[in-house]
């Protein structure tokens, strides 16, 4: 393997972070400008949030069942059982449910596009595209972009749900709680700061899927080989970041709320 | 539509083409990766006329057409496209440029996801200005150019490759462009699918007048061109009579080491004393 010299690597990593912010800006910027490609967006959207409810819906049912699970056994252990409901419902809407349903969306989209729009480099086909007058920033980008953002927060609040539902079988069936009673802990446990938090963060990790993802797959080089480490990376890159900015987005959010 | 061309009509338009170039590379240099493809050249096209471009793999060529659209900037020099320069415009005021002019890649780069319709009416699709019956006729007009009007629902992936390189040529021409870019249409052909292609390009220079830069690899593809033209009454490509070759708007241009080693026509080609070029012919 060849190494890179430090300062190679610095530039490289100044390049790569100034077209990503340049990207992340054109797509931003294609929303304001004519033409507007509302059946890519629809297209998109059915793709990204249709396609992805199956492994959403099995990702929070069964996170809010562990979760219950887990927590249930510590909580009878002080006689609280009954704060389970509570528990689950504060973890899935703060937490759980925006990050574990961004990772999956971002495992099964952000992967989707660097290698879709990878093979399209590789085969002159973003070329030909700019050179029939059509912008691939507009056309191809802000569509995917849009959808993931619009998608990823219907997605979330159905994994959010669903995480709730688990975690109200596991109470019910395997440790005999009232559902009543769950459910009421879970109702008025959730504060409108906990549902903003929860509801603000799909947004910005649709934000990252959907950009990192066109990033890669529009750097591709270097043919099919060249696709597949694409793909790799918008996996690897999209799902860092989306921990990455849940911690500062979180902490942020707090700061804002003036709360814990 | 125009009358069928004869060489004194393609005289006069050479002529005419000589005062008005559509095309203009001044002192252009490009180099990747620390190596130098071109070193200062300068290259008009001039209205109507198609000039064959010549060079051996990783002369520039491509690189050429690239940049003579503003998909690639060179590091120095200008380029002029119908009268605007492209090598300072930022690419989002490119694209209104570009709609102006059809290109025709080398592996035909057809959008794989969309039909032959689609890929083909991609142009007038994005202008959302036309009606479907509109697109739908002229889809099919141009798909008739090229004889491929039953592969109208087909993918790209279920053709040939000189089928794609066809449907390619369609796409292009669609819009009527002013200007035509065609990079290798022939590369990787057999003789009869090349012959068809070049024929194509010869109707599309005799009968819409429409200039363009031809990269090729194939010198006999582009001495068809320039011995023939296209007969519109028999619709199909003639020999010119004894006597009048040179007289059909083509022209030669021949890369070597980044530099320009040939611009001019068949008979400049052919008696040309350049040791390279005497072999690169030979």
């Amino acid at each position: 393997m060849e190494l890179t010299s430090p300062t190679e690597f610095a530039l490289e990593t100044v390049a790569a972070v100034q077209e990503y912010s340049i990207l992340a800006a054109r797509a931003i910027g294609g929303l304001f400008r004519r033409p507007r490609y509302f059946a890519d967006i629809v297209y998109q959207a059915d793709l990204i949030g249709f396609g992805s409810l199956p492994i959403v819906v099995l990702t929070g049912l069964f996170t809010g069942a562990v979760l219950a699970l887990n927590s249930a056994h510590t909580l009878q252990r002080f006689g609280s059982l009954s704060l389970i409901g509570q528990l689950v419902s504060v973890g899935m809407v703060t937490e759980l449910g925006p990050v574990l349903t961004g990772l999956m969306v971002a495992g099964r989209n952000s992967s989707g596009m660097a290698s879709e729009l990878g093979s399209m480099v590789v085969t002159e086909q973003i070329d030909a595209m700019r050179a029939l007058g059509t912008d691939p920033m507009k056309k191809l980008v802000t569509p995917r972009v849009v959808a993931t953002i619009f998608m990823l927060f219907f997605l979330t609040i159905i994994s959010d749900l669903l995480g709730l539902i688990g975690g109200g079988i596991v109470s019910t069936i395997i440790f005999g709680m009232d559902s009543h009673q769950y459910w009421s802990s879970a109702w008025q446990a959730l504060v409108f700061q906990d549902v903003f938090t929860g509801l603000t963060k799909p947004l910005l990790f649709g934000f990252i899927i959907a950009t990192v993802g066109c990033y890669y797959g529009l750097s591709a080089r270097g043919g099919t080989q060249g696709v597949g480490r694409a793909t790799t990376q918008a996996v690897v890159a999209s799902s860092v970041f989306i921990l990455l900015v849940d911690f500062f987005a979180t902490k942020f959010l707090m700061a804002v709320f003036g709360y814990r | 539509m125009s009358s069928p061309p004869t060489p004194v009509e393609e005289r006069t338009s050479r002529t005419q083409g000589s005062q008005s170039p559509v095309i203009v590379f001044e002192d252009v240099s490009i180099a990747f990766q620390e190596k130098q493809v071109l070193d200062g050249i300068s290259v008009r096209l001039p209205r109507g006329e198609t000039k064959a471009i010549f060079g051996v793999a990783g002369s520039g060529k491509s690189t050429i057409l690239k940049m003579a659209i503003g998909l690639l900037k060179p590091d120095a020099g200008r380029i002029y496209l119908l009268g605007e320069e492209v090598t300072q415009k930022p690419e989002e005021e490119l694209f209104e440029l570009r709609s102006k002019v059809g290109i025709v890649f080398q592996e035909s780069a057809l959008f794989d996801s969309l039909t032959v319709r689609e890929n083909v009416a991609f142009r007038l699709m994005e202008k959302h200005d036309l009606s479907e019956e509109e697109i739908e006729r002229r889809v099919r007009e141009a798909l008739s150019f090229v004889e491929l009007e039953n592969t109208i629902d087909m993918f790209p992936s279920e053709l040939s490759g000189g089928m794609r390189r066809r449907v390619a040529i369609a796409r292009a021409i669609i819009t009527q462009p002013e200007v035509l870019l065609y990079d290798s249409p022939t590369g990787g052909l057999d003789p009869i699918t090349s012959t068809t292609i070049v024929e194509l390009i010869v109707k599309q220079r005799d009968v819409y007048k429409t200039s363009s830069l031809l990269v090729t690899h194939r010198l006999q593809d582009a001495f068809i061109m320039a011995t023939h033209y296209f007969d519109r009454k028999a619709n199909q490509m003639r020999p010119l009579p004894p006597g009048e070759h040179g007289e059909v708007p083509m022209s030669f241009l021949i890369l070597r080491d980044g530099k320009v080693i040939l611009d001019g026509d068949a008979a400049e080609l052919a008696h040309s004393k350049d040791e390279y070029i005497r072999e690169f012919i030979s």
